[in-house]
């Protein structure tokens, strides 16, 4: 069935049982986020970007997690929206190296998207946060322990979708998050068997990495 | 099946019952040694031993019972003697030591003088010794959760049921669930995890969730700095959290229950698991309960102690072999949590809770407490008080009350300057509060929260910056990385707190606290993040002066951050020829002054204020400062002796 909501005065239809953003991407209107997917059985709502204030709520919330309902009315352009969008995206700069020049995801970088949409520059409101050798070498550090991929943890904004993608096409992840809090990298379980790994017949997590994050040893 | 039930019970009690009649007039003295890893880490193991060795020695046949903790941790190890033979009653004994416990064998057990300089005071009314219920510690408090803790042997399942245990699941199993909910949601009981969400609601919303294997889980993921409540109630009295957990299986219809404790727990993992054990035995876990046909399988999963495992989402991830990381809800766990299925997760107190409330009827627990907030609260208050433990009083007490009647209030004459309540989630409330009374929606509108139970009482000396600083270094360390304000958020606030701390505190620096703290409060996934920035927000609120202070005069009005603060010796009062200062110095930085007093090289000290407790009483000649501009030059002389 469909369902009738109401987007900053634009009226959309959304399936019902569809998530509040995805029913907003379909329709062309853009609500800034990275950690989410088309179909990902539970959002992980874990990036922070894609609030929006909804009719009869208090306080923004998260897209992702809105399941849309008949009649809906929803802000995706209010004041309190854009502080926490402008807020997270901040932080997530502020641990971000910035080398766009050099970057394979230049001009594809879904955080030069956001900055953009956001109306910011790619220089962060707050002190950078990355380890004291990257910024005193200006050298980012690179994680070389899988056979096949190179991880960059300083540009790594831990969307968690390499996660997502590895254990919808394996069956199981073949990657994870590891150490906690400032910390948290993505992490391969350790020196693998290379025979064991699809290897480079499967670049699913290089494709869909929205910062380059994990790229192809053959190519850096 | 009720007469099955009936004689099944009937059998276990009477067994248990006469075990207790056997040890209670069995005319040899009893010695009650405190267990729980409070008394331990007291001393309570030599106790014990000193114990058996001196009655061995001397020959005087005794019991020694060992029981869990009764909350007195200032007064720890603790041991009750009842001693019938002497004509006193049963007599409370603080601090005792194995030379004590060797003291008191051979003096009172042997010749019957209790030793009254050593006694706290006799735990019933009598004649002879003051009873320790004349103490407001003892007295004001009101116990319910608590109420066997101290008095029985947690090892011993038969012990509870002498005392009443067991009882009301007996009762509930042939009552129809819904009034068993029904009772619980009249009591009014909110959850003692935290956020105080209704009890008797969440059970209402599983009992008519969909699922054919529903669970009940207790989180005992007890991880706030300072905080043991749900450890001393595992180790003290295991039974009491078992019946709620069964009682709770039961009313939603689950078959399963599991009990969520952390790994470094180790002796409260023992003591449940053994008690799950012992209930297994005679039938009141397991298949087939006491015949009735409700089957509950109980197990103890061990936490790896992950602070944010508390958090009940993450909790069934790290249960169902996940990275222990919070989902957005809903969907709650009460429609869809552990593989799936309808899952209640329970605080060990609220689960503490129920057998006392279906004993004794929904309107008796309503008349303890407040309207809104009904029942006890335990809290393990720690810090700068007199009486440091675990206290349990009716909701709606006032902090002063329980800071100062029934804890001591604050030692060596020392002012109070304000209480931490709820532990790195909570607020930190200064003097103006005191009278606010404690129950769940006071204290929320203060700025704190009533959280798991966790209370820090700062006096005077305390920075507020500092234990801000401190807090924060905890959530950052304990956020699981997963949302960016959180992650990153909390590292800034971090960041700021520790300059401030340093003395390198800017102008604007407050707002930046401030703004930033909004966000994450409004921004962040789960409760962890959400509640991370209230200790700056009502420390910054309370005590703005002191961030204040700290930026712009580079001055710490507690004097706690190192690098504001300096010692000096006052002239006026240093004795001439007196070294004791300098001994104690661990980097040399004390020099004698050509009239032969002391000074502090200030580009030495590492201000660990070792001086100031050397310096004799009579002379008193150590100040701290801060800013550490204060303290006045005094040149150290140009000898040979100098320092390199």
């Amino acid at each position: 069935m469909m369902l009738n909501i109401l987007i900053d005065d634009k009226k959309i239809e959304a399936e019902e049982g569809k998530n509040l953003l995805q029913a907003c991407l379909d329709n062309g209107i853009y609500i800034p986020n990275l950690c989410h997917v088309k179909d990902m059985a539970h959002p992980q709502a874990s990036c922070r970007l894609c609030f929006v204030e909804i009719e009869g709520e208090k306080k923004p919330v998260p897209s992702c997690s809105v399941t849309v309902r008949e009649g809906m009315r929803v802000k995706t352009d209010t004041p309190s929206v854009r502080r926490l969008q402008r807020s997270a995206f901040h932080l997530l700069l502020s641990r971000h190296f910035i080398e766009c020049k050099v970057c394979p995801a230049n001009r594809k970088c879904e955080l030069q998207k956001i900055a953009k949409f956001l109306k910011v520059g790619l220089k962060s409101n707050y002190p950078l946060l990355l380890p004291k050798a990257v910024l005193e070498t200006g050298k980012q550090e690179t994680d070389e322990s899988h056979p096949i991929f190179n991880y960059y943890p300083n540009r790594c904004v831990l969307c968690g979708l390499c996660i997502h993608v590895c254990r919808t096409t394996h069956g199981i992840a073949l990657l994870t998050f590891a150490k906690r809090g400032i910390d948290t990298v993505i992490s391969f379980y350790g020196e693998e068997d290379v025979s064991r790994l699809p290897g480079d017949k499967c670049l699913a997590c290089v494709n869909i990495c929205p910062v380059s994050a994990i790229t192809l040893k053959s190519l850096s | 099946m009720t007469e099955t039930l009936h004689q099944c019970w009937t059998a276990i009690r009477e067994e248990a019952k006469a075990r207790r009649n056997a040890f209670k007039e069995a005319a040899v003295p009893k010695i009650h040694i405190g267990m729980a890893t409070c008394g331990i880490a007291s001393g309570a193991m030599e106790t014990k031993k000193a114990f058996e060795d001196a009655l061995a020695e001397q020959n005087i046949e005794a019991r020694i019972h060992t029981v869990g903790c009764a909350g007195h941790c200032y007064a720890e190890p603790v041991v009750v003697i009842d001693h019938p033979a002497s004509g006193f009653p049963p007599i409370f004994y603080h601090q005792v030591t194995a030379g004590k416990a060797k003291m008191l064998t051979n003096l009172f057990l042997k010749e019957g003088d209790p030793r009254f300089e050593h006694v706290y005071g006799a735990t019933e009314i009598n004649e002879l010794i003051p009873s320790v219920m004349e103490f407001p510690r003892f007295n004001q408090e009101k116990r319910i959760i608590m109420e066997k803790c101290g008095r029985i042997d947690p090892e011993d399942i038969h012990e509870y049921i002498a005392e009443g245990g067991y009882e009301t699941l007996v009762k509930v199993l042939e009552l129809p669930p819904e009034q068993v909910i029904a009772e619980i949601e009249k009591s009014g009981l909110r959850g003692r995890g935290g956020a105080g969400f209704p009890t008797g609601r969440k059970w209402a919303l599983a009992r008519r969730a969909h699922g054919e294997n529903k669970i009940v889980i207790c989180n005992a993921d007890e991880g706030d700095p300072g905080a043991y409540m749900d450890r001393t109630i595992l180790e003290s009295n295991p039974h009491q959290i078992l019946e709620g957990l069964m009682i709770c299986a039961y009313t939603v219809g689950a078959r399963k229950a599991l009990i969520y404790v952390r790994a470094e727990y180790p002796l409260a993992v023992k003591l449940v698991t053994k008690a799950i054990e012992q209930a297994k035995e005679l039938k009141l876990a397991g298949g087939n309960i006491l015949g009735t046909g409700f089957d509950l399988d109980i197990s103890v999963f061990q936490g790896s102690g992950a602070f944010v495992c508390g958090e009940e989402t993450a909790l069934i991830q790290s249960i169902e072999g996940q990275r222990g990381m919070p989902l957005h809800r809903p969907p709650y766990p009460v429609e869809k949590g552990l593989g799936g299925e309808p899952t209640v997760i329970n605080n060990v107190k609220t689960l503490a809770s129920v057998p006392p409330i279906l004993e004794h009827g929904a309107d008796w627990y309503r008349s303890i407490g407040t309207e809104n907030s009904p029942g006890t609260a335990i809290f393990s208050v720690v810090g700068d008080v007199l009486h440091a433990g675990l206290v349990e009083i009716p909701m709606g007490v006032s902090l002063r009350t329980l800071i100062f009647d029934i804890c001591g209030g604050v030692p060596n004459k020392k002012k109070f300057k304000a209480v931490q309540i709820g532990g790195p989630s909570g607020g930190c409330l200064p003097e103006h509060f005191l009278d606010t009374p404690i129950d769940f929606d006071s204290l929320t509108a203060a700025g704190a929260m009533m959280g798991s139970g966790g209370m820090v009482v700062m006096n005077e000396d305390a920075c507020v910056v500092n234990v801000s600083r401190f807090f924060l270094d905890f959530t950052q360390k304990e956020s699981c990385g997963k949302c960016t304000f959180c992650r990153i958020g909390t590292c800034h606030l971090l960041g700021i707190l520790d300059r401030l701390t340093k003395g390198e505190g800017r102008e604007g620096d407050i707002e930046s606290l401030e703004s930033l703290s909004e966000d994450i409060k409004d921004g962040s996934l789960c409760g962890l993040g959400k509640t991370a920035p209230n200790p700056v927000l009502t420390s910054i609120r309370y005590f703005r002066d002191e961030y204040e202070a700290h930026i712009r005069e580079k001055k710490c009005p507690g004097k706690m951050c190192r690098p504001l603060t300096a010692f000096y010796i006052d002239l006026d009062k240093c004795a001439r020829g007196c070294d004791a200062c300098v001994g104690c110095c661990p980097v040399d930085a004390v020099f004698t002054t050509r009239n032969r007093k002391k000074g502090i090289d200030q580009a030495l000290c590492v201000k660990c204020g070792e001086c100031m407790v050397a310096c004799p009483p009579q002379y008193d000649a150590v100040r701290k400062v801060s800013p550490p501009e204060l303290a006045p030059v005094i040149e150290r002389p140009a000898t040979k002796e100098s320092h390199p």
